[in-house]
């Protein structure tokens, strides 16, 4: 796998592209846990400086630091995508897995479901869930939230292909073994299901950090957690443009919009690489 | 033909039921609230002016009965499903008396209109140019819009709206940045107002449109790559037939397909995007009056808008299920 | 009667570059032959021994990373010379169904999903054909007839076609502009028996009626020894041997072709039948000399360095071997018993 990684750097430079930026931005984060500034705090620092020697992204009307705070902002913000990607992922995994395997009555129970939570929009429920539970929305709950909505689409494709390999040889053959049906699906049909399960990760991340970005500008989330979502919310509330601070919006929109493509990249060289054909068309001198 | 209706039955069936268990989430949701509507609403009255005790008795009183909450929850369950049968949520508490229903209604076109005009400029442009960009891979035109479109597909509706916000509205203020049409023009189906409806929807739309075709133009130029190898479009061109008829009748035609079930599963997402982007430009749909319910601590309203989001959308996506076996006739209308 | 296609020391490579690994796959690798006017000629090989890469040349279908890298392949329609290694595309598209028509393998894909019968014909034919509207249909009707197909068949998806009916419906396809060269890739293969019989016997009752040329490729050789007027051997994207079908069948003069033509069985015969060891060469790295000596029983020191050329070794009959005068017809096979039924 190791040799993959190396392959994909050296050739497809979507992926290199890619990696440097989200690696960038994840060492960026990093830096959060030698910051000399608690970020909770504020007033520390002269406010609306903008970007000089000693701060290196200037500082926001409420007297953080910005280049410290946007640390713990990335940090969080990142540490949340993490999280909604791999609770969906287990959701979509053990949905599409039954679902496709199973079949049947499992089968139509489960799309049903599917059906269901495609139909309903997200953004609606999500401020409705914040309009009862306030200040008591931390971020798990959130994540929590939405992953309970980020696992339709996956869970569909997953399925999609489970249902391909059920009429494999292996399978009838695993079936025929005596294997219980939950020792197949993670032992034999899971290898195939993890390519797209990366893939989908990514893409997963890209949307849910985007989500909480736009929750967290309207004032829809916990704004005391410095997240790259309430950096803008403060930004707007100080009407930062307007008053001219504006490294306060710029800077981390525009970090945060390299770490969107770097996320994408990511997912499309990925993705590309995975599909036989398309690898196969690279090929073409 | 009766097939076909039996299955247009069918999905129907479906949509009551996606409709009836949307709404009862939403409508779950809005309960699982510690604080109840009542108190909400008598502290910030209370807030605002002080009252006797009696009076706000009273209004506690009048309040829980006229938010049904003086009832078991089942029982309010029972009542609200009676009541979205007749799409009535209530009064609205920002717009007192005025029902929910109506201020609804008012701003329902609006999204409906940004919504279709999203669709059609991401979905149908996205999909003709992704397909040519699929058949045509030499063309470097097609190569660059591919490379902008990855740009700005990635990005988030709210930041892609906000930094038009920010260029046209600070830097650049050539087009409106704010409301469905200009304050000093009445409404009505005026030449003048059409104009300035049509006039202050650009900005919205193509803040849509930027950020929703590099979905469709993607995933439609990887689509018609893999086409192009399929036997029939080989056989095709190895026959000689005309190129504009392969593109669109052989290849365009197949991809279409899976393009539509995608469009099927995007609707929600679109939807939400839509609502954001109205939002930051102060359109006046369902987003803003969104915001403005839960501002105003309005359970009735965003209850209201929540639903009538899940109809929408639901209905959408059971047009383009109908459409379906009309435009593949592999699939069996079943 | 005179030649229709000359091709002429062709040879068309795959170039890949993937990941830093550059590969050159030689798929056909110096091929010479002619083609007659109404006639049919076979091409046999096994697979992935470069027979489709060579047809697909030969129909003006390739595509990078395939690539011509040599040669030429000129068709003689008439008092018309078509190179269609160098021509332009206009050039091709003037010959495209009209004189140069193709049936493919697979019947099952080659039609469009979505687009009815009557409308894929008219996609494929009407141009060439210059007709159109009611008179265009009638000779599509008529044209089906022949092929035992109703007119309802042209309202009809593929999907809702049977694999007999869609196949014939492709044939027709390929016919329907009595074209002067029809290249078969594989028609009969993935069909049951019954519906093989069909489709050849359609096959060659409309060449007769046409008088058309038809190359036919497929790895059956009882299909050739049916069809074939001539057979040309592929192996290893090289052609080893060539000659009229009863000649090759009696008389090869290649161990190749001898392991080949003695694979096929006879009623009655129980003959062990040798079977050659090892496996077709990888095209991108083939052995020295003579592609077929790692596995051929009758190899010499001078196959592992030299190639063999494809010479006239009895009139008519071509063969690149050194030692074809000492190949023998195989125990088993038709041949052998011929001579044995004749003696007796």
């Amino acid at each position: 796998m190791f040799s993959v990684f190396r392959d994909l750097l050296r050739y497809n430079i979507e992926f290199a592209i890619g990696c440097v930026f989200v690696g960038v931005i994840v060492i960026f984060a990093g830096l959060s846990f030698f910051s000399p500034f608690d970020p909770t705090q504020v007033y520390t620092v002269i406010p609306d400086r903008p970007p000089d020697s000693q701060h290196w992204f200037g500082t926001n009307s409420r007297g953080q630091d910005m280049f410290w705070q946007l640390t713990f902002a990335f940090r969080n913000t990142l540490g949340f995508g993490l999280t909604v990607a791999i609770l969906s992922r287990i959701i979509s995994i053990v949905v599409g897995l039954a679902a496709g395997y199973l079949g049947g009555w499992v089968d139509r129970v489960l799309m049903f479901f599917n059906d269901i939570f495609v139909a309903i929009p997200i953004f609606p429920i999500l401020i409705l869930f914040y309009f009862v539970m306030r200040s008591n929305l931390n971020s798990f709950t959130l994540a929590l939230i939405m992953a309970c909505f980020g696992w339709p689409f996956d869970a569909r494709l997953i399925r999609a292909v489970t249902l391909g390999l059920r009429h494999r040889e292996f399978t009838r053959q695993a079936v025929f073994a005596g294997m219980s049906p939950l020792k197949i699906m993670f032992e034999e049909h899971l290898p195939y299901v993890m390519p797209i399960i990366f893939a989908t990760a990514l893409a997963n991340m890209i949307w849910s950090i985007g989500l909480e970005v736009t929750l967290a500008v309207l004032g829809f989330t916990n704004i005391n957690i410095p997240t790259v979502g309430t950096t803008l919310y403060w930004a707007n509330n100080h009407s930062a443009m307007v008053v001219g601070v504006w490294w306060w919006i710029l800077i981390p929109v525009i970090i945060v919009i390299i770490l969107f493509i770097g996320l994408f990249l990511l997912a499309v060289s990925l993705n590309e690489y995975i599909d036989p054909r398309s690898r196969l068309r690279r090929m073409g001198a | 033909m009766k097939t076909y209706l039996l299955f247009a039955l069918k999905r129907f069936i479906q949509l009551v039921a996606v409709v009836f268990a949307g709404c009862s989430v939403a409508f779950v949701v809005s309960h699982l609230s510690p604080i109840s509507p009542v108190e909400m609403v008598i502290g910030r009255v209370s807030g605002q002016s002080s009252y006797s005790p009696e009076a706000i008795e009273s209004l506690r009183a009048t309040l829980t009965e006229l938010f049904g909450l003086n009832v078991p929850l089942h029982e309010q369950y029972f009542n609200f499903l009676r009541r979205l049968v007749v799409v009535d949520f209530g009064p609205a508490l920002i717009a007192f008396p005025r029902p929910a229903m109506q201020l609804v209604m008012l701003a329902l076109p609006w999204t409906l209109g940004l919504l279709s005009v999203a669709v059609i400029f991401t979905w149908v442009l996205g999909n003709i140019v992704g397909g040519l960009a699929g058949y045509y891979q030499n063309s470097r035109f097609l190569k660059a819009f591919g490379i902008v479109a990855i740009g700005a597909q990635p990005i988030p509706y709210y930041i892609v709206a906000f930094l038009m916000v920010i260029i046209f509205g600070f830097l650049w203020p050539v087009l409106p940045i704010s409301d469905g049409f200009s304050m000093n023009v009445r409404p009505g189906w005026t030449f003048e107002f059409i104009a300035s409806v049509l006039h202050h929807s650009i900005l919205p739309a193509a803040s849509l449109t930027i950020v929703g075709i590099g979905t469709w133009f993607l995933g439609m130029r990887a689509l018609v790559s893999n086409i192009v190898t399929e036997d029939y479009v080989t056989y095709a061109e190895l026959a000689g037939v005309k190129q504009d008829r392969v593109v669109f009748s052989y290849v365009i035609r197949n991809a279409v397909v899976p393009q539509l079930t995608a469009l099927a599963m995007a609707l929600g997402g679109i939807f939400s995007g839509t609502i954001i982007t109205e939002q930051v430009f102060g359109y006046p749909g369902l987003g803003s009056l969104l915001v403005r319910a839960v501002n105003g601590g309005d359970s009735a309203l965003v209850l209201a808008v929540s639903c009538i989001s899940v109809i929408a959308v639901a209905s959408a996506i059971f047009i383009i299920d109908l459409a379906h076996p009309l435009i593949d006739p592999r699939v069996k209308a079943e | 009667m005179a030649d229709i296609l000359t091709v002429d020391r062709l040879k068309a490579y795959y170039l890949m570059n993937y990941y830093g690994i550059r590969r050159e796959v030689r798929a056909v690798d110096d091929i010479t032959m002619t083609v007659k006017q109404n006639e049919v000629y076979g091409i046999a090989g096994e697979s992935s021994s470069g027979k489709t890469s060579f047809i697909k040349v030969l129909a003006a279908a390739i595509r990078p990373p395939m690539r011509i890298v040599a040669g030429s392949v000129i068709f003689h329609f008439g008092d018309r010379n078509v190179d269609v290694t160098s021509a332009s595309p206009e050039e091709i598209e003037s010959i495209r169904w009209k004189h140069l028509s193709y049936i493919m393998q697979g019947s099952m894909s080659v039609l469009n999903p979505v687009r009815r019968i009557e409308n894929i014909f008219e996609d494929f034919a009407a141009r060439p054909l210059g007709l159109s509207g009611r008179a265009f249909k009638d000779r599509v009707i008529t044209h089906l007839a022949k092929l035992k197909l109703g007119p309802e068949v042209l309202r009809a998806y593929a999907h809702e076609l049977s694999g007999g009916m869609r196949q014939r419906v492709t044939i027709g396809l390929a016919t329907i502009c009595n074209p002067e060269f029809i290249i078969a890739d594989e028609p009969t293969t993935a069909l049951d028996v019954v519906v093989q019989k069909d489709v050849l016997s359609l096959i060659r009752d409309l060449q007769k009626e046409m008088g058309s040329s038809v190359v036919f490729v497929t790895h059956d050789m009882s299909v050739h020894a049916n069809m074939a007027d001539r057979v040309g051997i592929i192996y290893a994207g090289r052609l080893i041997e060539e000659a009229p079908t009863r000649q090759l069948f009696v008389a090869p003069k290649h161990p190749y072709t001898a392991h080949l033509v003695a694979s096929l069985p006879r009623i009655g015969d129980t003959t062990q039948r040798p079977a050659l060891e090892g496996r077709p060469p990888n095209l991108a790295a083939p052995p020295p000399g003579c592609r077929f000596h790692p596995r051929c029983p009758l190899a010499i020191d001078i196959c592992k360095k030299e190639v063999p050329p494809l010479e006239e070794v009895v009139p008519g009959h071509r063969s690149a071997c050194w030692r074809w005068r000492d190949v023998e017809p195989l125990a088993g096979s038709i041949a052998v018993a011929r001579v044995a039924e004749s003696v007796a």
